[in-house]
């Protein structure tokens, strides 16, 4: 900025952006805060808004900056009906994460997640390190269409495939005595979003490359390093960071995955994206603990995201926007 | 500009990767082609493998396929113009000198993070729900009926999340782009006595131009294939039926494999539509 | 010893032929400069020589041993590059050590030689430095030390000095023949400057699209240039050009007199002064209207007091004249 712009310009600019920004977080904000609310308090009217913390027993009520344990404090389980506070008050309890817990193992669908994310990341990486390495050193005449022929099987509507890989999921492969299939498996998963993922991992590393002057692997190899100490001691630690924030994006985006994740998946190898589908149907007074779900479904990647937003921009253009 | 032993280095290194997705691309869509011309139904027990065009006749002429399309086209045509629209005034607001823009930021951003099956079960609770959403709850405060949004304008209300779900993507792009604007271009239309709003029309918009169409194509390929918003909101009644959404419906809710197919062809030859122009600009780029 | 000969080689890039058969030998200690504008190939000879590209033919000897198809690492040469590409993660000494690294090198030794290179090259100050902490002039310089330690039978350099600015391109001139100097080991440089080739070289090799048009040292060059082509590349300003009857007056097709060789004065030549240049120690004279070319450029002394639109007539030095048949070669 070559000039600086008046305060007043800049406080009211200031002012509507925060005020947009907030409406289009507050759902998200809104989901946290019922989370930490008793069912009744959840569906209080007019809602309740501001979290009280402790206070119970006489002590003057304290604003919450973070939820404390307020289990210990509360009279009886908040399902019990612990008073609320009245007014625009209420008392935060982390009970809705306790019984989410207990009620849907939410753990082991956790763990299934980080698995099928982490690993089809890692594959994923495995099989494009190399492919980027090539494609941006060693460019022929055919890079360009391999690289957007890449892209277009990116392009390929789920529902086209859909039937066979359920069919190959569901075949049943004799194994030992028994038989053994596919579907609702975790490295079944880990390898079809390795796969739906790996034109972003090749494209977002091949942009990465680029600009890592092919002088320098030149310099290396007069140097008197072998293809191996070249890719090992010079590519890889200057690619560092483009390898971090490719790794961080396919992660994000695997993690998010709901269409094959939802249709290849029943019990064992179910992800995050299927836990928080099984509350789609209402049981009662369930927001609170479906604010509850939410945030322990999204709260991981939304702080990786936080990290991940600028290489957002060049994984999923491919390049095209800088 | 390599020599013969890198370049035959450079060919084994691709090999996986080629390999991996050239499986992933031909072999389940020829078995989707197969089947596109079979009479293929699992639970019935029958498999008639040559049934010429008659499911692609039939998909097409079925009373679900038209409303499909529509829905379809009104899905995305809605949450395009939504996203473009108030992607570009958002980012032009951002890119503006504010206090904690890097806060704004990250706020603005999130919705992005938040996997679908969440935003659209928070919002159809959370938010739209007649009784207890907080739209309800505002709307009593102004004195007004709440409105059951998933019942009484379904569509409208999937428009909604989706919009929430990519707006942030559309601002992030386009923001990127409006940074990278020349200053100097502005400042000497300014000195050329170019009042705002001109400064906009003519220099802004027009190096813009190629964002918006990456964000449009790039949405494009995404918004046909949504999936989970609708399973778990309206699961495809009350006119939210999209293509991808009747393909699923005929594919493993029906078992009408063959029927399914075909229509699964058809969502394949739709959005290489879209694909074959994203395709020239990224390729454009490869060059440059 | 770093003896370099080349034997027909010859690069094609698929179709394109831009190095066609070419024979040289460059002699062991010898300074080798070649030049030539941007495309000539310059560069490309050099990677073939570095083995950085494969020839499409010919053979290349290193000290009389066929070194066609041997990779870079093992041919024993160090190269400098344009962009100097230093490793930015690894400080100037690992960066200076990484070749005996690769090499093997005990670690004593790598000391040794690290303080030695990095004492020639004042950089004992900097050897924990990142290459991103470092001015343009010190990054070349830990170039030129990561290339010396390597103790190669040839030093290739890569337009080295073309980042840096001129005042600096000027010092490291001068240290790089120094340097030579010092080492006496065989250096071939490439640039498309010919005032550094003209300062730097034992040898110059002139090239234009893949052919070599003159090899000689630089006085060989401004004397008695092959062709055309020559005359104007070498020299600085550029050697004006007389076709027409006034070349026909000295049995020639075109005639060649540099600025340096015009003098201000009674003479053949009449026009009228454009732009002149004062650089305080000479003056070039633009002189338009000689009805001999567009424009004749003079040099003249740093007083001379014409100006623009002054009426002037030049005096060729007879002796200086160079005359070209009408195929461009010299007569």
């Amino acid at each position: 900025m070559a000039r600086a712009a008046s305060p007043a310009r800049r406080a009211a600019f200031t002012a509507l952006a925060w005020t947009l920004a907030l409406l289009i977080f507050f759902p998200i904000a809104w989901t946290i805060l019922t989370s930490f609310k008793t069912e009744r308090d959840a569906i209080a009217n007019p809602p309740v808004l501001v979290p009280l913390v402790g206070g119970a027993d006489g002590r003057p009520p304290i604003l919450a900056g973070e939820a404390d344990d307020p289990a210990e404090d509360a009279t009886g389980g908040p399902e019990a009906g612990a008073r609320s506070p009245g007014g625009p008050f209420f008392r935060a309890t982390l009970e809705n994460y306790r019984v989410v817990q207990e009620r849907s193992d939410y753990m082991r669908f956790l763990w299934n997640s980080v698995v099928i994310a982490g690993g089809s990341t890692l594959l994923g990486i495995l099989v494009a390190v190399p492919a980027a390495w090539s494609m941006a050193f060693v460019p022929s005449r055919r890079t360009k269409d391999v690289l957007l022929w890449m892209l277009s099987t990116k392009m390929l509507p789920a529902v086209g495939v859909l039937y066979p890989i359920y069919l190959i999921a569901t075949f049943r492969l004799p194994l030992g005595g028994g038989t053994f299939q596919l579907i609702d498996t975790k490295p079944f998963l880990v390898v079809i979003l390795m796969l739906i993922n790996l034109p972003i991992i090749v494209w977002m590393l091949y942009t990465y490359f680029r600009e890592i002057p092919g002088e320098i692997l030149e310099a290396a190899r007069m140097d008197g390093a072998s293809l191996r100490a070249e890719i090992v001691h010079v590519l890889t630690p200057m690619a560092v960071p483009g390898i971090a924030s490719t790794v961080l994006l396919s992660f994000i985006l695997a993690w998010n995955e709901a269409f094959w994740t939802l249709n290849l998946t029943a019990v064992d190898a179910a992800p995050l994206t299927a836990f928080i589908a099984s509350y789609s149907s209402p049981e009662g007074l369930f927001f609170a603990k479906l604010s509850a779900a939410s945030t322990m479904a999204i709260a991981p990647i939304l702080v990786l995201g936080w990290f991940a937003q600028k290489q957002l921009v060049r994984g999923l253009t491919f390049g095209a926007v800088k | 500009m390599a020599t013969k032993a890198s370049r035959t280095a450079a060919r084994l290194m691709m090999a996986p990767a080629v390999t991996l997705l050239l499986g992933w691309m031909l072999v389940p869509l020829v078995m989707t082609l197969y089947f596109s011309f079979a009479d293929y139904r699992p639970l019935r027990n029958v498999f008639e493998p040559w049934a010429g065009f008659g499911n692609y006749e039939r998909f097409v002429t079925s009373s679900a396929f038209w409303p499909s399309v529509w829905t379809t086209l009104v899905l995305v045509g809605a949450v395009l113009a939504i996203t473009v629209v108030l992607g570009i005034l958002l980012a032009m607001l951002l890119d503006q000198p504010i206090w904690g823009r890097g806060a704004v930021r990250i706020l603005v951003i999130s919705p992005f993070f938040v996997m679908p099956t969440v935003s659209a079960l928070v919002w159809k609770n959370m938010m739209l729900d007649p009784v207890n959403g907080v739209f309800s709850h505002v709307a009593r405060l102004l004195g007004a009926q709440p409105y059951d949004f998933l019942t009484q304008a379904p569509l409208p209300s999937i428009v909604l999340i989706v919009s929430w779900q990519w707006l942030p993507f559309a601002t992030l792009i386009l923001l990127t782009a409006v940074q990278s604007l020349d200053r100097e271009q502005l400042e000497a239309a300014e000195m050329d006595g170019a009042p705002p709003l001109a400064r906009f029309r003519y220099l802004v918009l027009p190096h813009l131009a190629r964002a918006i169409t990456i964000v449009i194509l790039i949405q494009t390929i995404f918004l046909l294939s949504i999936f989970a918003e609708i399973f778990v909101t309206t699961g495809g009644s009350f006119g939210t039926r999209t293509l991808t959404y009747l393909v699923f419906q005929r594919v493993l809710e029906a078992q009408n494999v063959g029927l399914g197919s075909a229509g699964g062809i058809l969502a394949v030859l739709l959005a290489n539509v879209v694909a074959i122009f994203l395709m020239r600009i990224v390729g454009r780029n490869l060059d440059a | 010893m770093g003896r370099i000969e080349l034997k027909g080689v010859r690069k094609a890039f698929g179709e394109v032929e831009v190095i066609p058969p070419l024979d040289l030998a460059i002699e062991d200690g010898e300074f080798c400069v070649f030049v030539g504008p941007s495309g000539c190939g310059k560069s490309t000879l050099l990677r073939l020589i570095a083995g950085l590209e494969d020839t499409s033919g010919g053979h290349i000897e290193i000290d009389g041993l066929d070194m066609t198809d041997t990779p870079p690492a093992r041919r024993g040469l160090a190269m400098v590059f344009q962009s100097y590409a230093l490793y930015p993660h690894m400080s100037v000494r690992k960066n200076i050590a990484f070749p005996m690294k690769m090499a093997g090198v005990d670690a004593a030794e790598q000391a040794r030689r690290i303080e030695a290179a990095a004492r020639a090259l004042n950089l004992s100050d900097y050897l924990d430095r990142r290459p991103g902490q470092l001015s343009g002039g010190q990054r070349q310089r830990v170039a030129i030390g990561r290339a010396i330690v390597r103790e190669p039978s040839a030093f290739l350099f890569d337009e080295p000095l073309s980042n840096l600015d001129a005042a600096l391109r000027v010092g490291m001139r001068m240290e790089i023949g120094e340097l030579h100097e010092q080492l006496s080991t065989t250096m071939i440089y490439v640039t498309h400057d010919q005032v550094e080739a003209m300062t730097m070289a034992d040898r110059i090799v002139v090239l234009r699209a893949g052919r070599i048009e003159q090899v000689g040292t630089p006085l060989d060059l401004y004397r008695s240039p092959r062709n055309l082509f020559v005359a104007g590349f070498i020299g600085s300003p550029r050697m004006n050009f007389v076709e027409g009857e006034e070349a026909g007056r000295h049995g020639a097709h075109t005639i060649g007199i540099r600025p340096e060789h015009v003098r201000v004065g009674e003479g053949p030549w009449r026009g009228t002064v454009g732009v002149s240049e004062h650089l305080g120690s000479d003056t070039f004279l633009h002189v338009h209207g000689t009805g001999l070319a567009e424009t004749i450029t003079v040099r003249a002394g740093g007083e001379v007091p014409l100006r623009g639109g002054d009426p002037v007539s030049l005096a060729p030095e007879e002796g200086k004249l160079h005359r070209f048949g009408p195929d461009g070669l010299r007569l």
